[in-house]
């Protein structure tokens, strides 16, 4: 990271705010990007990522953070990714095997039995997974139990349709927080700009959300609205308090982020005993629920927890891209984020992008949360925030900080998470496997990040980080 | 690269050579065991933890007890783990709704979920599916359900039986209690043991004082969670430097920080001890029970246990459970080390009061009543 204003050397570095990936549809070129300067590097969004990676190597003197920065955004082919999920999924597999019981009995007997052992193994490892599959997407039982109905009106008014699509359903609702938190995270990655903060915004979001959702009365559509802008606003705050304190004292925002997840988190606790969000009557420390007319609605069917903030969410990613690579604002965002410096010289105000960083990406953070209360929970604990505000580091480290990726890393876990469920009730794995191939994954992924960080490489090609990782998990 | 490709198919093919060579004799073996037992009259019991996990030493890893103490008790109508009983865990919030869903899916007969914040999502599933039997651990419902077991425990009787035995066991006049977060459930037991030191200073014309707790201004000390155990053994310390000798911690694993620092008090010859809350300590945590005076218990492990024996027997009425001196569902634990040690004369007050709480004639006020 580079410091406060003015402390960064003056270095006329490539001002590339980077390729955009699959999603690019081309050089982001903005309409009045103001000097001939920005106009020319602008055009440096166009070349692959070799070519930037070159320019970059030879400059040894940027700051460790600002490195892992850019090998996050611009680092990792999807190739390697894919190999990092494969890496977890196999050493995943290996721990459900040997931590299971059965498994380690039949080890013990090898050499009586090594069939045995072998195939406990197997049985162990793949029943996990079969069972995770099962519930992340689809069920093979549901699919003839409909075909068991007499007709398909019977199967579909009796549930047996709906709960073929009960897998899916779980892992867009699973998805849902973690793609909003995940944008929150990426959007302020390309400016440069590390939100550990996720977890204090999504605070925030959801206590204007709740706030708004049981104690105000409005009509249908316009309260569910309501309570959604609200939750934007609320986590916006947050947002815009790290970029002043940034901004306006140089405080650096990882700190900030940090310290007030815990001040938000007590906050919330505080609240909930009050009568200000607390449930009257009641000393549990637990809110209202919140109106009907403020409950998102579930867009396929009463019985799948699915509901429109899989919309809200979807919606925003594609906003988030379009701010990043269509408008002016997003281009100075990725500017300020490739060198602060080189943005200064070009007349950007990097203090006011910072705050409007951080107002955006709370304000994503904030939806969250409103979608949280409003789609699932309906109501606010002390625990709500749950681990969302890290899962969202993790999402965005893995979806490269693009929106398109943070939906399929968000999409990823949301399976996840919806199969270690499933996993858990039928084959007694524990659930927290899932955490465990998830850090596997963004282990895998961030460990190149990692080596070409330390050794201040960039840019090597996916067949030699294909080989680096081959060689991680082999010895 | 190649290399690895090369083992690891050569691993592949040994694995799936073992499996179709072994799969014959372990499938036969384990199938005959386990399928008798679950016939078409048998039933499941199955849990839901809250975020604390199934061994949080706390009221998820009673609850489980209780359930595996059912199991022991009916072995011919309920299997063993993982056929007969089992469980899920929760790792946040958002697990309550589909761990339960899961569970109604695999029909359990009884589903135990466990805390106030399962509170809603145990009410959503029981009022969906009526028949479902249900038993919800520190909660329950007005009006109440009728497929749902709401078990709570008024733990202020027998902390009010703990705050008396410490303040009579007290050398320096000063005992000290403190919570993990200033939640009801937690300042119950610190409501009882402050009116059961004022209740022995009445009684006695003495002047002991708590440290950590005041019931009437509710202010006192807290640790901020459940877990950091350095948090406890800080704090302990503190008290101990206060004069205290006498520490009742009501905040989960965080008392074993406290154990820690007693134990250090004790090791430099500082005479200092303590009271357990919850479990009884001296079996969830044996390597301190020398300091343990006694534990002022939760009977979960036997409310869920009865929960689910009635499921079983087809009596299972559903409202709500109120855990008292008087039906055992709360309770001062075995004094173990401290049996020579606690004074007679003190035993037999205790006895009284016990009696006294249990007919209603000496009360035990809390501001967070269950």
């Amino acid at each position: 990271m580079s410091g406060p204003p003015g402390e960064g050397p003056v270095t006329p570095g490539p001002v590339t705010p980077g390729p955009d990936g699959p999603q690019s549809p081309g050089p982001g070129t903005p309409q009045d990007a103001g000097t001939p300067a920005i106009a020319t590097s602008a055009s440096g969004d166009a070349p692959p990522p070799a070519s930037g990676g070159e320019e970059t190597a030879q400059d040894g003197r940027q700051p460790f953070g600002r490195i892992i920065l850019e090998s996050i955004v611009e680092g990792n082919s999807a190739m390697v990714t894919t190999l990092a999920i494969v890496a977890a999924i196999v050493v995943g597999g290996l721990l459900i095997a040997f931590t299971d019981p059965v498994v380690l009995t039949a080890w013990s007997n090898f050499s009586a039995n090594p069939g045995n052992a072998f195939a406990q193994a197997w049985d162990s490892a793949a029943g996990s997974y079969s069972a995770m599959f099962e519930g992340a997407i689809f069920n093979p039982h549901t699919i003839a139990a409909v075909f068991q109905q007499a007709s398909l009106a019977s199967a579909l008014h009796d549930g047996y349709v709906s709960a073929v699509f009960n897998p899916l359903s779980e892992t867009a609702v699973n998805a849902t927080p973690l793609i909003l938190a995940g944008l929150a995270v990426a959007l302020a990655f390309r400016a440069g700009l590390f939100n550990i903060g996720a977890t204090s915004q999504w605070i925030g979001g959801a206590m204007l959300a709740t706030w708004l959702g049981f104690g105000v009365s409005l009509p249908p559509f316009i309260h569910c609205v309501v309570c959604v802008i609200g939750g934007f606003v609320g986590g916006a705050v947050i947002g815009w308090v790290v970029g002043v304190l940034k901004a306006r004292t140089g405080a650096h925002e990882v700190i900030v982020t940090i310290m007030l997840n815990y001040v938000m988190e007590y906050l919330l606790s505080y609240l909930l005993g009050t009568s200000a969000l607390g449930k009257p009557g009641s000393n549990d420390l637990i809110s209202p629920n919140i109106a009907g007319s403020a409950v998102l609605p579930h867009i396929a069917g009463p019985s799948l927890r699915i509901n429109a903030g899989f919309l809200v969410a979807l919606a925003a990613a594609v906003g988030v891209w379009w701010l990043l690579s269509r408008s002016t604002l997003g281009f100075e965002f990725r500017t300020v984020g490739a060198n602060p410096s080189a943005a200064r010289a070009a007349g950007m105000s990097v203090e006011r992008t910072w705050i409007l960083v951080f107002l955006i990406a709370g304000g994503l953070a904030g939806l969250s949360g409103a979608a949280v209360v409003q789609g699932t929970d309906h109501f606010l604990t002390f625990q709500s925030y749950g681990t969302y505000g890290i899962d969202a580091i993790t999402v965005a480290l893995l979806g490269r900080a693009r929106p398109l990726g943070t939906v399929l890393a968000a999409l990823l876990y949301g399976g996840l998470y919806a199969g270690g469920v499933q996993m858990q009730a039928v084959t007694q794995t524990p659930a927290s496997m899932t955490e465990v191939i998830q850090a596997l994954i963004v282990l895998f992924v961030a460990a190149p990040a990692f080596v070409r960080a330390l050794f201040r490489l960039r840019g090597a090609k996916a067949g030699g980080e294909g080989q680096t990782l081959a060689k991680g998990w082999s010895g | 690269m190649r290399g690895t490709i090369k083992t690891a198919a050569a691993f592949t093919v040994v694995a799936l050579l073992a499996a179709a060579c072994g799969s014959n004799t372990s499938k036969a073996g384990g199938g005959s065991s386990n399928s008798p037992s679950t016939s078409a009259t048998g039933l499941k019991a199955c849990m839901v933890t809250d975020t604390g996990g199934i061994d949080d030493r706390s009221f998820n890893s009673s609850s489980w007890q209780g359930v595996q103490e059912a199991q022991a008790a009916d072995p011919s109508q309920i299997a063993a783990y993982p056929t007969g009983i089992k469980y899920l865990q929760s790792t946040t919030q958002s697990n309550y709704v589909p761990n339960i869903n899961a569970f109604v899916g695999d029909k359990c007969g009884m589903i135990v979920t466990v805390g106030y914040l399962m509170g809603p999502a145990t009410e959503t599933a029981a009022k969906a599916h009526p028949s479902q039997h249900f038993g919800i651990v520190d909660y329950n419902y007005t009006p109440v359900l009728k497929n749902v077991d709401g078990l709570l425990f008024d733990t202020v009787q027998d902390a009010f039986l703990g705050g008396y035995l410490a303040a009579g066991m007290t050398k320096t006049g000063k005992v000290a209690t403190f919570g993990g977060e200033d939640f009801p459930t937690v300042t119950i037991y610190m409501d009882g043991f402050w009116d059961g030191v004022q209740y022995y200073n009445s009684q006695h014309h003495k002047s002991v004082k708590v440290l950590g707790w005041d019931e009437q201004t509710q202010k006192g000390a807290f640790t901020g969670d459940f877990t950091n155990q350095t948090k406890g053994e800080t704090l302990t310390g503190t008290f101990l430097t206060e004069g205290a000798d006498i520490i009742f911690p009501v905040a989960g694993n965080v008392g074993l920080g406290a154990a820690k620092a007693v134990q250090d008090a004790d090791s430099q010859g500082d005479n200092a001890n303590m009271e357990w809350v919850d479990t009884d300590g001296c079996v969830s945590a044996p390597q301190y029970c020398k300091y343990f005076i006694t534990s002022v218990e939760k009977g979960i492990q036997t409310a869920v246990k009865n929960a689910i024996l009635t499921s079983v027997k087809g009596t299972f009425a559903g409202g709500n459970y109120i855990g008292t001196l008087a039906n055992g569902g709360v309770t001062l634990a075995p004094y173990h080390d401290f049996a020579s040690k606690v004074p007679a004369a003190l035993q037999s007050e205790l006895a009284t009061i016990k009696t006294g709480i249990e007919n209603g004639t000496i009360k035990t006020p809390t501001k967070s009543p269950v």
